[in-house]
């Protein structure tokens, strides 16, 4: 079979992403810590786990504005865009594929190419987590950041205690797609194979 | 223009009545007392005058602000029926002062409070206790006192008032320990030391402003103490609290005092861990939802278990 080689991530998407997995990847762990806390058993230090959150929630606000840009002035904002006509259709195709369809060794029913890098589910899975969980995070985390920005009660409730479950349930989210994103990513015939594109730039089929 | 005072007086006093009755009016202000009027007049404001006998002028002078009485606050204080000579000696009434009443000795709080069953509740004699093992009295014995704290003509048991905002309480709270921890002058009425700049002892706090504004400086100040409501005994500063998660968890000590008195009230919890907590703040750590720790469970042992049967499915097709 011909091996053809697709360069699909430019460097700075590929600087992004990193930067943006390792602060996420912080964000969670450090959330978990703060969330869970307990004296006997502290996962991370409270202290600890404030000054890295801090730290890393505002390098991965600062890097989601630079995504929003970089989609805005490059042709990498299309693959976060879908059609509302036949979605449904088309993901279901594409979880078909994953359930049953891979493992009878059928062609992808949405093959990789420069125009289409991303197959339907991801499509909308990336676009829900950049383009609304990733906000809600942001936003809500800059409001715990500075508390005085926050209403101080919303339909009778303190805008604090608002602000820090959407921002929980946000971080959930944000946890549970990356849980699924890590997996996914390593479906192919060989599990390592997007990982080394997201590093090299280029994708081999 | 000492006919004037008392009618300005008065009027200032029933302006400044009408105010605080909206802002306390669970704590029904009274009028000053004819005689508690008589030292109003000129330890009410911030200028007295007098005739002097001997040039028969009218002189005009400044009170010293440390004998300055709120007296607004004072009709709407725990001891507001009282008369100034309850406590203080008679012989106040005369201008000028005896000179000899500098060297009285003042009725201490425990005087009236200690071994009496009507304030049982307010363990006076528990608070004593405390006091005497406190950082204060260990620095400055018994020239350190209760009135240094809780101004005895003003003070109103705020957290004991079931209108009161938390927020409030901490203000009232936290007032206390700003007299003197951020005031030179009154700092320096124990100590010729240099007063520590608190910003800076608490610099490794984060999010201090926020801390300042919602918490007391006796959460971390003081022991837990099941025993008493507000324990007294302050800690020296190397046992104060320094471990966030002493409150940022579920087990938070904040329950057992800040959120003390509204604890001891039945709540619903709405699912939250320390929901007592929730009325008017957010503590990360503390203000967990049950209901969302099971629905995230569910969904991350839903999608675990759908990859590891993805996985094995991979394994067997595989071999």
């Amino acid at each position: 079979m011909e091996n053809h080689k697709l360069y699909l991530y430019p460097i700075w998407l590929r600087i992004w992403h990193g930067i943006n997995a390792l602060c996420i990847i912080l964000l969670i762990i450090t959330g978990l810590s703060m969330q869970y806390g307990n004296i006997d058993y502290p996962l991370i230090s409270f202290k600890t786990s404030v000054m890295i959150h801090n730290f890393c929630g505002i390098v991965a606000s600062i890097g989601f504005v630079i995504f929003l840009v970089g989609n805005f002035i490059s042709d990498n904002g299309i693959h976060y865009r879908f059609k509302i006509r036949g979605l449904y259709k088309r993901l279901f195709t594409q979880l078909m594929y994953y359930v049953f369809g891979y493992f009878k060794g059928e062609p992808k029913p949405f093959p990789i190419t420069k125009e289409n890098k991303f197959n339907p589910l991801q499509r909308i899975s990336y676009a829900v987590a950049m383009y609304v969980l990733v906000p809600l995070v942001v936003i809500t985390g800059l409001g715990l950041l500075y508390p005085e920005l926050i209403f101080e009660r919303f339909l009778g409730m303190s805008g604090v205690q608002i602000t820090a479950v959407m921002h929980s349930i946000g971080g959930f989210f944000v946890s549970f797609f990356l849980m699924i994103h890590l997996y996914v990513a390593s479906i192919g015939k060989n599990p390592l194979k997007n990982y080394k594109s997201i590093l090299t730039g280029y994708h081999e089929s | 223009m000492m006919k004037y005072c008392k009618p300005l007086l008065l009027v200032l006093y029933c302006f400044l009545s009408v105010i605080f009755n909206n802002l306390y009016a669970q704590n029904e202000p009274v009028p000053l007392s004819e005689d508690n009027l008589k030292c109003a007049s000129c330890h009410g404001s911030k200028y007295y005058s007098f005739t002097n006998p001997l040039t028969e002028e009218t002189n005009r002078k400044r009170m010293n602000p440390f004998f300055i009485i709120d007296t607004a606050r004072y009709v709407s204080g725990v001891h507001r029926s009282f008369s100034c000579s309850d406590c203080h000696s008679y012989d106040y009434n005369s201008y000028p002062h005896p000179s000899e009443l500098k060297l009285e000795p003042k009725f201490s709080c425990i005087d009236c409070h200690g071994g009496d069953e009507t304030f049982a509740k307010y363990q006076f004699d528990k608070i004593e206790e405390d006091v005497n093992n406190s950082a204060h009295r260990n620095a400055f014995g018994t020239q350190f006192k209760c009135e240094m704290c809780h101004d005895l003509h003003t003070y109103r048991p705020v957290a004991r008032d079931e209108h009161s905002k938390i927020k409030h309480i901490v203000v009232q709270d936290n007032q206390m320990c700003l007299n003197c921890h951020n005031d030179l002058s009154k700092y320096q009425v124990l100590t010729d030391h240099n007063k520590p700049e608190l910003l800076t002892t608490h610099s490794w706090l984060p999010n201090q402003e926020l801390h300042f504004l919602n918490v007391r400086c006796i959460e971390c100040h003081t022991p837990t103490d099941d025993t008493i409501m507000v324990s007294h005994r302050i800690l020296p500063k190397d046992q104060a609290v320094h471990l966030c998660s002493d409150c940022h968890s579920t087990n938070s000590i904040l329950r057992d005092k800040l959120y003390k008195y509204a604890a001891q009230q039945s709540r619903s919890d709405n699912g939250y861990y320390n929901s007592v907590i929730l009325n008017e703040a957010y503590v990360i750590g503390a203000n967990r939802n049950k209901y969302l720790n099971i629905i995230s469970l569910l969904f991350f042992g839903a999608a675990l278990l759908g990859i590891s049967i993805h996985i094995i499915f991979r394994i067997i097709k595989k071999k």
